[in-house]
């Protein structure tokens, strides 16, 4: 019953294989029953798989479907299996269930599009490679999934690749996502010169038995795990691309850059979080990491025009909260975010990129405003995607992110500092956002309209998500955390109470900025008159972009031009030249001998013969 | 007795082998060899070896110098200039082929007798029996006389595939025939035809 | 005085030099390949001496193989010599040197 867990992965494969090769052929309407049906499916099977898991008592959920031996290399076997487990459950039902709705709005969003059919194949590809990801039942199937959602990502970051800044954009998710992937390969491979196999259940087992907590080893493997997952889930450093990342189209921003593929290092780090529990050094790391990536996303959103970048820095904001959470052990509490997280903002982004529809491919919020009435549907659902990501109770991004806070109170005050002013920030610019773009009058004189129904309906049914989901954890309706196995966070009164009062307070400073007297056209933001250089600080993000091209790029370019230029060039081409030169000199020389009479061969092979029989004679 | 006998027949295979090198007309050439192997085929059978001297007149100066002289008649080619401008070449030819066959002579030129002390008449009389040789081919070089029937059929259809004019090279000789009737030159023909062997009579 | 197999090896051993020195100096491409056919017969001469001379039927069945590649060598030979001409109407090995370096 269980292996039918590969059909989740071949469905979206199957779409992958008929859109690729059959696409242009079958035309945009075939192509959109295939891609989102395909997907469909898959969270249909998911779906069914998951609800019969839940019928088993706890200690029995996990089911692994080996297929094959992948890598057979003498001790070092790797099977390319699946394992569903309470915590791949939540990974696949998010997945297909979000990557359907999206794909269902894409159908909208992406129609008359000349790349139409491959837009759906590389769809269908990143979710079979999400999947792979999360069902991999070691680390290398996993890491499998790991590249191949890279991959996607460059492709899809880069689907306009006409525009410079597409590509630019997707070169640079792709390098840094590199960087990211080295460190976790490192950490793969001393994982398995530590414990000898790959596979997860064995490690989790051999490290509990043979590991104590604080080991270097132990602490060395998560550190290294760590650099993948910042690369992936976009925490400093690494966190650079994803905000460039919205040259993609706006779907694609919601599925990977906000919905699944960035939640990649979250589940991985909640996968090992035996590892992690035992190297309580790395958790203060990753804590650290998680809430300095909250702040620094979170007070850059503040000052951003575009509204994709606004929601690109809150979803890397975002998830610094749920690394932070990892980092402090609270693994169910950074899952339990990362579900909520995935409705809500996967609802923002739709929603932006309906707005983006709207009015005619324009993404500067200074040209929107007053959209509340031309696009009720999208502006109704923003609104509770956006309460949400405030984290206004009783939505969802209420429960989710108090759980972290609560964590962050009881362990470690200073993380809870920095979470608690990121929260007041994202409260803030995201109440800025929608006044900005809803509110007030028409800043500019395109004739806004609202999106067709196939773009709608996936906004509304994210949105009934995004306002229950949290109850999927509140004690007495639901158990999020029990059913992964963790500690079920109790309601902190007092830190919910703050939060609460927190968020109110952010929207209302967002409303007597931007809502009491609208922004007029040509009018300076109020934010930027009241702070001046600071707001410029922001807006040009810390110049961490300019920081890392004078500090990293710059030397590493002369670097490369030297070593391409004069050593590449002068004295490895010179070398190599030089070789070519004297061959072919000497074979200059050398082919008078092939006069192309025949008899003259004849004559050397009798040579030979006659010299040869002096040898074999005279031995 | 025997002995005058082989001298007069090796001088004769001799004669044949130098008349076939330095003959001037191929057609002379292909006369002299035959003459050799008809030669040799009595040294064969001095050797008791008939079948192979049989094997020996009919197949090669039967068979084969009738084909050589087909194909010499065939292409006028009884006349091919002598002089070379390969100037070494018969000088080098010459002193190579001697060491040659010094080497080869100081190699296998151990007197060996004809009848040495293992073989006895009985065995001599096996080896002029075709059926021991039958039963040899067919039993222990079954596989290699499968084999050379195999090669002859390949053979056959290679010599077939390569001497059958191809469609392009027919719509050439039209071609150039019919240039040849407008113009009524040799200089058109041999612009729009390079090989002019293409206008002979040809197979 | 007997005669010997050295007799008939000498003889085998002058008539393929005659054969080389045929290959070598000759521009008759159909020469040319008859002198290889007198190689091979100095070859099989030299088979059957060494046969009759070790009392076995082996070296008879090397000349009957060799026989019969004489025979499809002939075939093809004989066929490409024609094809050649075609092309080129020359019957002279000197004058098919387009391999030159």
């Amino acid at each position: 019953m269980f292996d039918l867990v590969v059909l989740v992965i071949l469905l979206p494969l199957l779409g992958v294989i008929v859109n690729a090769f059959f696409g242009r052929r079958l035309g945009e309407r075939w192509v959109s029953y295939i891609g989102p049906g395909a997907v469909g499916l898959s969270f249909l099977v998911a779906l069914i798989l998951v609800l019969s898991l839940a019928g088993l008592p706890v200690d029995q959920r996990h089911h692994e479907t080996i297929l094959w031996t992948w890598i057979p290399i003498g001790n070092f076997q790797v099977d390319l299996g699946f394992l569903l487990d309470p915590l791949s459950a939540v990974m696949i039902l998010i997945i297909t269930g979000v990557g359907f709705l999206i794909h269902i709005y894409s159908v909208g969003y992406m129609h008359g599009d000349p790349r139409f059919a491959r837009y759906f194949t590389y769809l269908n590809l990143f979710v079979a490679s999400m999947l792979t990801l999360v069902l991999g039942n070691n680390f290398l199937v996993l890491f499998m999934g790991w590249e191949l959602v890279g991959l996607c990502s460059y492709l899809l970051i880069g689907f306009w690749f006409e525009r410079v800044s597409a590509s630019d954009a997707a070169v640079k998710a792709f390098v840094v996502n590199r960087i990211g992937d080295f460190g976790f390969i490192l950490g793969v491979m001393l994982i398995w010169t530590t414990f000898g196999t790959l596979h997860f259940t064995e490690v989790f087992e051999a490290a509990e038995k043979s590991l104590q907590s604080g080991a270097p080893v132990a602490i060395a493997i998560t550190l290294l795990l760590l650099i993948g997952a910042t690369g992936k889930s976009a925490q400093i450093p690494l966190y650079v691309w994803l905000p460039d990342a919205m040259a993609g189209p706006t779907p694609v921003s919601a599925l990977i850059h906000a919905a699944t593929m960035v939640t990649a290092g979250v589940y991985m780090m909640a996968r090992s979080h035996v590892l992690f529990e035992l190297a309580p050094f790395t958790g203060q790391v990753v804590a650290w990491i998680g809430a300095a990536t909250a702040l620094l996303a979170a007070s850059i959103g503040v000052a951003q025009y575009d509204i994709k970048k606004v929601l690109a820095y809150s979803t890397v904001s975002q998830l610094g909260f749920m690394v932070a959470a990892a980092g402090m052990g609270a693994f169910g509490a950074a899952m339990f975010h990362l579900t909520t997280h995935a409705f809500f903002k996967g609802l923002l982004f739709l929603g932006a990129g309906s707005v983006i529809h709207g009015v005619h491919d324009e993404q500067d919020m200074r040209k929107m405003g007053g959209l509340r009435s031309s696009m009720p549907t999208t502006f109704w659902t923003f609104v509770v995607a956006a309460l949400a990501l405030a984290g206004i109770p009783p939505l969802s991004g209420f429960f989710s992110k108090d759980e972290i806070l609560a964590t962050a109170s009881s362990q470690n005050i200073g993380i809870y500092l920095l979470l608690t002013i990121a929260a007041f920030l994202t409260a803030f610019y995201i109440g800025r956002q929608v006044l900005m773009v809803f509110f007030g009058q028409a800043r500019s004189d395109v004739h806004a309209h609202e999106s067709p129904r196939v773009m709608t309906i996936p906004l509304i049914v994210l949105a009934v998500f995004a306002a229950i989901a949290g109850f999927f954890n509140l004690p007495g309706v639901g158990s999020f955390s029990g059913w992964l196995g963790e500690q079920a966070g109790e309601l902190n009164l007092a830190v919910a109470a703050i939060s609460t009062l927190l968020a109110l307070a952010g929207l209302g400073l967002a409303w007597l900025l931007y809502g009491r007297s609208p922004v007029q056209q040509d009018q300076r933001d109020p934010l930027a008159v009241r702070l001046g250089p600071v707001f410029t600080l922001l807006e040009r993000k810390w110049y961490v972009d300019e920081i890392v091209d004078l500090t990293i790029a710059r030397p590493f370019k002369a670097l490369c031009s030297f070593l391409a230029g004069e050593m590449d060039l002068g004295i490895v081409d010179g070398f190599v030249n030089g070789v070519a030169w004297l061959v072919s000199l000497f074979s200059r020389w050398l082919r008078t001998i092939q006069t192309g009479f025949v008899r003259s061969y004849a004559l050397a092979m009798l040579l030979g013969a006659v010299l040869l029989i002096v040898y074999v004679a005279t031995r | 007795m025997e002995s005058i006998f082989f001298y007069a027949t090796a001088a004769i295979a001799l004669i044949g082998a130098i008349g076939m090198v330095l003959s001037r007309n191929a057609i002379h050439s292909a006369l002299f060899l035959v003459l050799n192997f008809a030669a040799t085929s009595v040294l064969y059978l001095m050797l008791n070896a008939p079948l192979l001297a049989v094997l020996q007149v009919t197949v090669y100066a039967g068979a084969i110098m009738v084909l050589f002289l087909f194909v010499i008649m065939l292409l006028n080619a009884e006349n091919v200039s002598v002089d070379s401008h390969l100037r070494w070449q018969p000088i080098a030819a010459l002193i190579l082929g001697g060491l040659l066959l010094v080497e080869t002579v100081v190699t296998v030129g151990r007197p060996l007798p004809l009848n040495p002390a293992g073989v006895t008449p009985e065995t001599l009389n096996q080896l002029a029996d075709p059926r021991v040789l039958a039963q040899f081919l067919f039993t222990d070089y079954l596989l290699p006389f499968e084999v050379t029937s195999l090669l002859l059929l390949v053979a056959m259809v290679g010599a077939v595939v390569l001497t059958k004019a191809r469609p392009a090279q027919k719509r050439d000789q039209r071609r150039v025939r019919f240039a040849d009737q407008v113009e009524g030159s040799e200089g058109a023909s041999a612009v729009m035809s390079e090989p002019q062997g293409e206008n002979r009579p040809v197979a | 005085m007997a005669v010997s197999v050295t007799n008939y090896t000498v003889l085998s051993a002058m008539l393929f030099t005659i054969g080389i020195i045929g290959v070598l100096t000759r521009r008759n491409a159909i020469i040319v390949f008859m002198s290889i056919e007198l190689m091979l017969n100095a070859g099989n001469l030299a088979f059957i001496a060494f046969s009759r001379a070790f009392g076995s039927v082996d070296g008879q069945i090397f000349v009957f193989f060799v026989l019969t590649v004489a025979a499809a060598e002939v075939a093809i030979g004989l066929a490409l010599i024609v094809t050649i001409f075609r092309s080129k109407n020359t019957a002279d090995i000197d004058d098919i040197s387009t391999m030159r370096g």
